[in-house]
């Protein structure tokens, strides 16, 4: 399989302070990845690195996405390449309905892409159909994006938007976070239903539970911005069982 | 003093032209005018009430008046293109301050006059005389100025229990090759039971430097409701100074909106009274800054009796080097007894030289009310910026769309579905910047 995304030697810092200290990561097409790790250990600088966040500066090493420098591009760009962070904590946005929301990000991505915008009935037909696979209330899709939206409303709609964009390589970041068990496998298999062969995720979480539904192929733990163990999916268990400290004593 | 002594010059050198195609009515109330400007002059930047805009020397250049009432041709361009799509207006024109009639669809309900104010004056002077100047007569001196010289308008009068379906337009426009100054003046009368939805239009720009006064008199009898939406679209060499006054009887209600869409320097002040019980007043503002344009709003809601209701939302976004300035005061009288006032104004500076001054004040007299304000200052949120992004959403756009979304707040509370809309559309080409070099009145084309 071919490579989607090398990350190598990566590191990256927020207000002057090192977070990510030389991260090496390879995802290929096809793969489920999940980034495991304490607290603080950096798995949303690294999701915030990848997407283009302003507010994170790298100072050394690449990321090499489609064949393509990925940190030369703009946000919005990574994002019509197929990039998709599905968000720890989604922005509420007073007065931008979702379905504004999407027609602009549908058609901005179409646009890049050299297509024609859209029509409306095509439109509104996609919005109703990938709604259903995360059983968004047609009502919240009226509503302004995420604004008085319960926890579980928001990831939903994080999947939600996922489904519409038809993302490459999703990152969900701790996308369990603030979920009921109900709601957790709504937005699990909103993701699995998503996966195509061509597509790879990288799955964020402290938890077993997320993993239970999404199956990962690699696990990484993350641990004071190194990637500092690698191994198949039964390290979930293990560090389950474990907990993080045996790693922290092993760095 | 300074340029205010060639404006009295002037009126002292033609008070007899100034008063010869006038009624009784307005050179009465001219007279005492006259004595009040001046008294006092334009008012100083020291002035509480003019702290950050300086008015006086906006009315320093050297402006032509038409004292002598030269008829200026309405162009019919202008006449009949001021069409909203999907709305059916009652028009009116003040053509410099001049009234003109308009391009009038049905005709206006029996005994509803929609024509010149100084016509009105000169043949029903009975009928407005317990109105004309009885509001705008306290105002300050630039009120005292425009009442000093005003020799037109537009007087609209409804007749108790009736109800004007379609809306009133006016607008107001400006013909003239050199630097002009119109003095207009509005006169509204809604007698008890009565209803009515009126659109007012500023379309006052010349490619020269121009300056219009606008003095708007407003009374809303018990039981009756106006809908007033204001919105102006003049280019950056205009000084608009505009003041409303309105008085609501018993059980009235008043919904306001005022749009600064495009503008070079402007100063709206509104004055609402509450002075019978039950009275609802809501005055929204919208104002739309960038460049080097200058946007002042004033507001007072008086309560004066219980049981009266006040809401107010202002919004400001300005870009580049513009400057906002709002002053809102709500005063709860001592009889003013279960009020219920809520006052908002939010701002959205979108450059670190676009400057805001924010003035919310609530002055309480009574002891059992309910009344808040708030006033915020920010930028455009970073967060939802980004996050847009990553939905794929130009930076330029996601900044529109966040623009558009702040605005619309405002927008919403117009009750004229086809004017909604239309606004809406306008706000958004505003913030695209495609309204720079409009020539005529956008609302309509």
């Amino acid at each position: 399989m071919e490579n989607l995304l090398e990350i190598k030697n990566l590191h990256a810092t927020i207000d002057g302070k090192e977070i990510l200290k030389g991260i090496d990561l390879t995802v290929k097409a096809g793969e489920v990845h999940a980034i495991m790790g304490p607290n603080g250990s950096g798995k949303s600088t690294l999701s915030n690195v990848l997407v283009g966040h302003p507010a994170y500066t790298v100072t050394e090493g690449e990321v090499i996405y489609k064949g393509k420098n990925l940190l030369e591009l703009a946000p919005e760009d990574r994002s019509h390449e197929g990039l998709f962070l599905s968000f720890q904590y989604p922005v509420e946005i007073p007065g931008v309905s979702i379905t504004n929301f999407m027609r602009a990000a549908i058609n901005a991505k179409r646009k890049y892409l050299g297509e024609e915008p859209m029509n409306a009935t095509e439109f509104l037909k996609m919005m109703r159909e990938k709604r259903a696979l995360v059983n968004l209330d047609s009502k919240l899709a009226n509503r302004s994006v995420n604004e008085g939206f319960s926890g579980g409303e928001k990831k939903r709609n994080e999947i939600f938007q996922m489904a519409m964009l038809e993302p490459v390589l999703s990152i969900l970041d701790e996308t369990d976070s603030g979920l009921d068990i109900d709601a957790l496998r709504i937005v699990a298999e909103g993701v699995n239903k998503l996966k195509r062969e061509d597509t790879s995720s990288i799955v964020i979480t402290h938890y077993q539970r997320l993993l239970d539904y999404i199956k990962p192929d690699i696990v990484h733990v993350l641990y004071n911005g190194r990637i500092v163990k690698t191994a198949g999916p039964e390290l979930v268990m293990e560090l389950e069982e474990r907990g993080y400290d045996w790693i922290k004593n092993e760095n | 003093m300074g340029s205010e002594q060639e404006y009295i010059d002037i009126f002292d050198r033609h008070r007899e032209l100034i008063d010869e195609p006038c009624a009784k009515l307005l050179n009465d109330e001219r007279a005492k005018a006259i004595i009040r400007f001046k008294a006092t002059g334009f008012p100083g930047i020291k002035e509480e009430n003019w702290l950050h805009t300086n008015i006086a020397k906006r009315f320093s250049a050297d402006y032509g008046m038409n004292l002598g009432r030269v008829e200026v041709k309405a162009g019919t361009h202008d006449i009949f293109t001021c069409d909203v799509p999907n709305l059916r207006t009652h028009q009116a024109y003040i053509i410099n301050d001049t009234f003109h009639p308009g391009n009038n669809g049905k005709p206006l309900p029996e005994g509803v006059i929609l024509g010149s104010l100084n016509d009105v004056a000169e043949n029903h002077p009975a009928l407005l005389a317990p109105y004309y100047n009885s509001l705008a007569g306290k105002g300050d001196s630039t009120v005292q100025f425009n009442t000093a010289f005003v020799q037109d308008g537009v007087l609209l009068y409804i007749p108790k229990n009736i109800e004007v379906e379609e809306t009133v337009q006016i607008v107001a426009l400006l013909q003239a090759n050199v630097e002009m100054m119109s003095i207009r003046r509005l006169l509204i009368i809604l007698e008890e039971n009565s209803k009515a939805s009126l659109l007012l239009c500023d379309h006052s720009s010349l490619q020269q430097q121009s300056l219009s006064t606008q003095v708007t008199e407003i009374f809303i009898g018990r039981g009756a409701s106006l809908d007033l939406y204001e919105l102006e679209e003049t280019a950056g060499n205009n000084t608009r100074v505009g003041s409303l006054f309105v008085r609501q009887d018993a059980d009235s209600r008043f919904n306001h909106c005022n749009i600064t869409l495009t503008n070079g320097f402007t100063r709206n002040s509104v004055e609402v009274s509450l002075e019978g019980k039950g009275a609802e007043t809501r005055i929204n503002g919208l104002a739309i800054g960038d460049k080097e344009q200058h946007i002042d709003n004033r507001t007072l809601v008086d309560h004066k009796v219980p049981h009266c209701t006040s809401n107010e939302l202002y919004k400001y976004i300005l870009d580049e080097q513009s400057t906002g300035v709002f002053a809102g005061k709500m005063l709860i009288r001592p009889d003013a007894q279960q009020t219920v006032s809520e006052q908002t104004n939010r701002n959205l500076c979108l450059t670190s030289c676009a400057h805001m001054y924010a003035q919310p004040q609530l002055e309480i007299y009574a002891d059992d009310v309910k009344c808040s304000h708030g006033s915020t200052v920010g930028q455009l949120d970073e967060s939802a910026l980004f996050y847009m992004q990553q939905r794929g959403i130009p930076a330029e756009e996601a900044r529109h769309l966040l623009m558009y979304a702040f605005a619309g707040e405002v927008i919403d509370s117009i009750g004229i579905d086809a004017l909604r809309d239309r606004l809406h559309m306008l706000v958004e080409k505003r913030f695209r910047g495609e309204l720079n070099h409009c020539k005529g009145c956008t609302l309509c084309k």
